[in-house]
């Protein structure tokens, strides 16, 4: 019985099913004929009229790029502009057969082979009917020439364009950057409509990471072409917004002094305003012409520059990690004093070495038979190695890190150009976290002269040295000082960005600091004693710094003379002037240059002559003594007043 | 069972069925055709294409091997991966061009709402064929909901192509379990009575906008009406045998939008002409008709909804997409099936085939 019912629900079924599939087919039939109707109506029926339509069709929208924003120095000097040149481009649609096309202009003008590929390449992206670009700023011979022959290069064309050009591009490379040719990878990234047209993106420095201000809004021109796609008249046009142009901090007159005083030395500095954390100047030493990268660099030149054991290409400012040596001695000494670890008349016998409790090794001070009896004073003077290994086992890593990490050691400064290094101030935390290991003890001693684990970048070295000289003060180091819109009467000026305020148990503290620093220059016994010249309108406050190199990169190539200059001791300085109203506070690092008073203090002392020759005595003078924020007690943690993110305001 | 009667042929053995084969493997030829001459020329274009035409190919050769009666046991374990990773798409999905669609594997980006297409209606024919034929209401209320349930998800991404395709894939279950015309008949005026708060609330900006300048295209001729406008043109021109080959004039003039995905139809339309259209369109029929066939021969209440519901699909795929560049439909992202360029809705188009495939090659083959 169920089974006979089974089948019979079976039965019912499956003529229900071929039902519904007649019902499916007529559907078919019915949606397909609607479209075969639809479509011969549109080919048919309206024929004439979409034939006229599509003759008439000869409006094209083209974009139109907007012009790239300008880059200023501080004094309004231009450092990148946009200049007039031609441009040879080719439109594969109307050339029979391209390689020899390009064999025939390659005896007219010169072709490199990365012209040539980059050309390949885009024409498999591009539509055939667009131009593609061949070669960027042809000379105006090479213009005339081609002009002349254009009869017999069917599908090429010369084209006015605006390209980048760097008027000191060695000295701002690091800086600026430069743009290039936006490449596949970009050109996921980027807005698609807004770079319709354009050829250009920022590739590192300012160029990049301002990209977004500097490109400006793209504009439209309605065009009525002939049927091959040539354009006839100009219809209607929407213009271009062009990007804003940028004014830096930097001084380039300054610029080129640090510069000229490195000579042929690598390194890098960096020099900050106390008072804001404006960059003032910024080298890396050695440099490149980024002017080379605008249009695409050939690669023997490109693998020149890359594989050179000297790496221009390397921006020490942001990417070098250094051990900071003796210049950590400041802070130590003033971590000390406001930790209440030790007090104002501290002080030890150096007998020339340290020794751990318990532990035979010994620590060796830089002075073989030591200094003597020595307080805070003389411990930055004359750079005291046992002093501070004795402070730093009384304070301990942790305290060490902790206090240090206020003046920024270890942390990102969060400068405005893309990729900076964070250094390194290490803790026992990190240790366990990153190492897998315990902290020794030794590890604390060799990290209170500035060894061992402790790394510093130049911008980081100087941005503290900003900090301790203005009593605290801890700001974000800014490149750009303000955005000038096209429609804006005046600039928009970027606020100066207070990370944090440093905490003051005892203005004396660091009043005892900024005395025993200028007694680095302005003492008989000073390391830094050659910096004092007796005309000088003011007076520098600095410590110095020679860090041990421990290993030398596995590069390739290397022949003796080279490897035994790259063993030498890194030279560094960090100062800060007027000591008593400081403007400029900077950090020198000298790459294997050996002691930092010989080498690395002379170049900042030409860089603080040449910035403080623009002040007045007067303006030099005042003093501005620090003032105590907390009566007692460890600072507390640190407030952070805002984000670091760029703050804009009108102003005028 | 291979030993009884005749041998099966080497492609029966491989489950697969020759003649819509042969069909999809023309398509696929006009499909690279049009898409050389409609991507100016790139040869680099076809190739990507080719080695997605042959990706979709394996996975359509692998799907046909798995028996129906395995995937109807899979498809609630399916239905409900594929449900997750809708809500996750929705949470942490990446966004391409203003909709939420991706979910970011690691490896590679996955379209979950692209796998829906299939698992839906696998979902429903599972849940269908194992209750009472034609379904009770119950039944009819609970795959209803089994239903709407990824539909909004998707509509939410925005992806109002796709919502659109997944939602006529469960319908078609539906109706081929033989729901009463009277409950069809009242859903479809219910549909209407809902479209309105749809309207209001569901629908996103630009999609209201879309379908604004469908009714009254010359409205916005050069904002969103002009795709359509050009696209109009584009097809008009191309006249009883069209332009020719690679000599269409409007689509390689940068008039007409998306030459190369969605408005494919329209390139097509002007080099062959209307000859051309009529001979796609047969192709088209033709593989429609295989399908009903397959489905009409299937044994299992399974195979039978699952395979109506894919061929239907594929026919919903055609009209949308040919209705909406030819000025008859709103502009919906409904790419020209097995033509378009683009990846992930050519492999789920060939698993749709695998399936029916499958279907056509695992019967039991009974004496009668």
């Amino acid at each position: 019985m169920a089974y006979k019912q089974h089948l019979k629900d079976h039965f019912i079924e499956q003529r229900m099913f071929y039902n519904r599939s007649i019902v499916a087919i007529v559907f078919t039939l019915i949606l397909f004929l609607i479209l075969a109707f639809r479509l011969f109506f549109l080919q048919i029926m309206q024929y004439d009229y979409f034939a006229t339509l599509s003759q008439n069709n000869r409006v094209s929208v083209q974009p139109i790029p907007p012009t790239r924003g300008l880059i200023y120095d501080r004094n309004g000097i231009i450092l990148a502009e946009n200049l007039p040149s031609y441009t040879l481009q080719i439109t594969p649609e109307q050339t029979t057969d391209i390689d020899a096309l390009l064999k025939d202009i390659s005896a007219l003008v010169n072709l490199r082979d990365i012209d040539i590929k980059k050309f390949k390449k885009e024409v498999q992206r591009k539509r055939r009917f667009e131009g593609i670009p061949l070669r960027f700023r042809l000379s105006d011979k090479e213009v005339a020439i081609v002009s002349v022959n254009l009869h017999r290069l069917p599908g090429v064309e010369i084209k006015a364009q605006l390209t980048r050009y760097y008027p000191y591009g060695k000295e701002t490379a690091h800086i600026v950057g430069y743009v290039g040719r936006i490449n596949e990878q970009e050109l996921k990234s980027l807005p698609v409509t807004n770079y319709r047209g354009t050829n250009h993106t920022g590739k590192l420095g300012i160029e990049k990471s301002y990209e977004a201000l500097l490109h400006g809004q793209v504009g439209h021109e309605k065009v009525e072409t002939n049927v091959r796609g040539r354009i006839l008249r100009v219809l209607e046009r929407s213009n271009p917004v062009p990007g804003d142009d940028l004014y830096l901090n930097i001084d380039i007159k300054l610029q080129q002094v640090a510069i000229k005083a490195f000579e042929n030395k690598r390194g890098a500095l960096v020099a900050i305003d106390p008072a804001n954390g404006q960059v003032l100047a910024m080298v890396s030493m050695p440099d490149y012409d980024a002017n080379l990268f605008v249009n695409g660099i050939d690669t023997k030149s490109y693998n020149e520059l890359n594989t050179s054991w000297e790496r221009p290409l390397f921006n020490r400012t942001v990417l070098g990690s250094y051990p900071p040596g003796s210049t950590m001695k400041p802070f130590y000494a003033l971590a000390g004093l406001e930790l209440n670890v030790i007090q104002l008349d501290h002080s030890i016998f150096c007998p020339g070495y340290y020794q751990l409790k318990g532990k035979a090794h010994k620590y060796r001070d830089w002075k073989k038979w030591g200094h003597g009896k020595t307080d805070i004073k003389k411990s930055i003077v004359q750079s005291c190695d046992v002093f501070y290994y004795d402070l730093a086992v009384q304070m301990g890593i942790d305290k060490m890190h902790k206090y240090m990490s206020y003046f920024g050691f270890g942390q990102y400064t969060d400068i405005d150009i893309v990729g900076e290094h964070s250094g390194l101030m290490p803790s026992r935390k990190w240790k366990k976290r990153v190492r897998k290991q315990v902290w020794f003890p030794g590890e604390t001693v060799i990290a209170g002269i500035g060894q061992g684990y402790v790394l510093v970048t130049p911008v980081q070295l100087a941005l503290a040295t900003a900090t301790l000289a203005n009593g605290g003060q801890h700001f974000q180091p800014q490149l750009v000082s303000s955005i000038q819109r096209k429609d804006d009467a005046l600039p928009r000026q970027i606020l100066p960005q207070l990370i944090h305020n440093i905490n003051i148990t005892r203005p004396e503290n660091w009043l005892k600091i900024y005395e025993s620093m200028q007694a680095v220059i302005h003492s008989r016994r000073g390391t830094a004693r050659r910096l004092n010249k007796p005309d000088l309108r003011y007076k520098i406050a600095g410590k110095t710094g020679t860090a041990q190199v421990f290993s030398v990169a596995q590069d390739a190539s290397y022949n003796e003379d080279e490897l035994e200059e790259r063993l030498k001791d890194h030279a560094i300085f960090m100062s800060f002037a007027p000591a008593n109203n400081p403007k400029i506070a900077i950090a020198v690092i000298i790459e294997n240059g050996g002691h930092g008073g010989a080498v690395a203090a002379p170049i900042a002392g030409q860089v603080i002559e040449a910035y403080l020759s623009q002040f007045s005595d007067a303006q030099l003078r005042s003093s501005i003594p620090p003032k105590t924020t907390v009566k007692t007690g460890l600072p507390s943690d640190i407030k952070k007043p805002s984000s670091n993110t760029h703050k804009e305001h009108s102003h005028g | 069972m291979a030993s009884q009667g005749a041998s099966p042929s080497l492609l029966f053995r491989l489950h697969i069925d020759g003649t819509l084969l042969i069909f999809l493997i023309l398509l696929m030829i006009i499909g690279q055709a049009i898409l050389y001459s409609a991507s100016g020329e790139s040869d680099a274009l076809i190739q990507r294409q080719a080695i997605r035409l042959g990706i979709a190919f394996i996975v359509m050769l692998l799907i046909a091997q798995i028996s129906p009666d395995t995937m109807c046991r899979w498809s609630p374990l399916l239905f409900i991966i594929g449900t997750i990773m809708l809500i996750a798409v929705l949470l942490v999905g990446t966004k391409v061009l203003g909709a939420q669609r991706w979910l970011n594997l690691g490896l590679f980006r996955f379209q979950p709402s692209e796998m829906m297409k299939l698992a839906v209606p696998m979902m429903l024919a599972a849940y269908l064929s194992k209750r009472h034929i034609p379904p009770r209401n119950k039944h009819l209320f609970i795959a209803l909901i089994i239903l709407l349930l990824p539909v909004v998800l998707i509509a939410k991404q925005p992806d109002l192509g796709t919502s659109l395709l997944v939602s006529s894939a469960g319908l078609f279950v539906i109706f081929m379990a033989g729901v009463s015309w009277h409950i069809i008949f009242g859903f479809i005026f219910a549909g209407i009575a809902f479209t309105i708060p749809m309207w209001l609330f569901l629908m996103r900006d630009y999609q209201r906008q879309r379908v604004l300048t469908m009714l009254n295209p010359d409205s916005d001729p050069l904002g969103s009406g002009y795709h359509i406008i050009q696209s109009k043109i584009a097809i008009g021109s191309g006249g009883d045998f069209g332009k020719g080959w690679l000599n269409g004039t409007q689509s390689h003039l940068e008039f007409l939008p998306e030459r190369h995905t969605d408005f494919i139809f329209s390139v097509f339309a002007e080099e062959f002409g209307f000859s051309g259209v009529l001979i796609l369109l047969t192709v088209y029929l033709l593989v429609i008709f295989r399908g009903i066939y397959i489905t009409m021969q299937a044994q299992g209440t399974f195979s039978r909804l699952l395979g109506s519901s894919i061929i239907l699909t594929f026919l919903i795929y055609i009209f949308v997409n040919i209705g909406m560049v030819s000025g008859i439909l709103p502009v919906v992202g409904v790419p020209l099936p097995m033509v378009s360029y683009g990846g992930t809705s050519i492999v789920t188009l060939m698993a749709g085939f695998g399936i029916l495939m499958s279907i056509h090659t695992h019967r039991k083959l009974l004496a009668h």
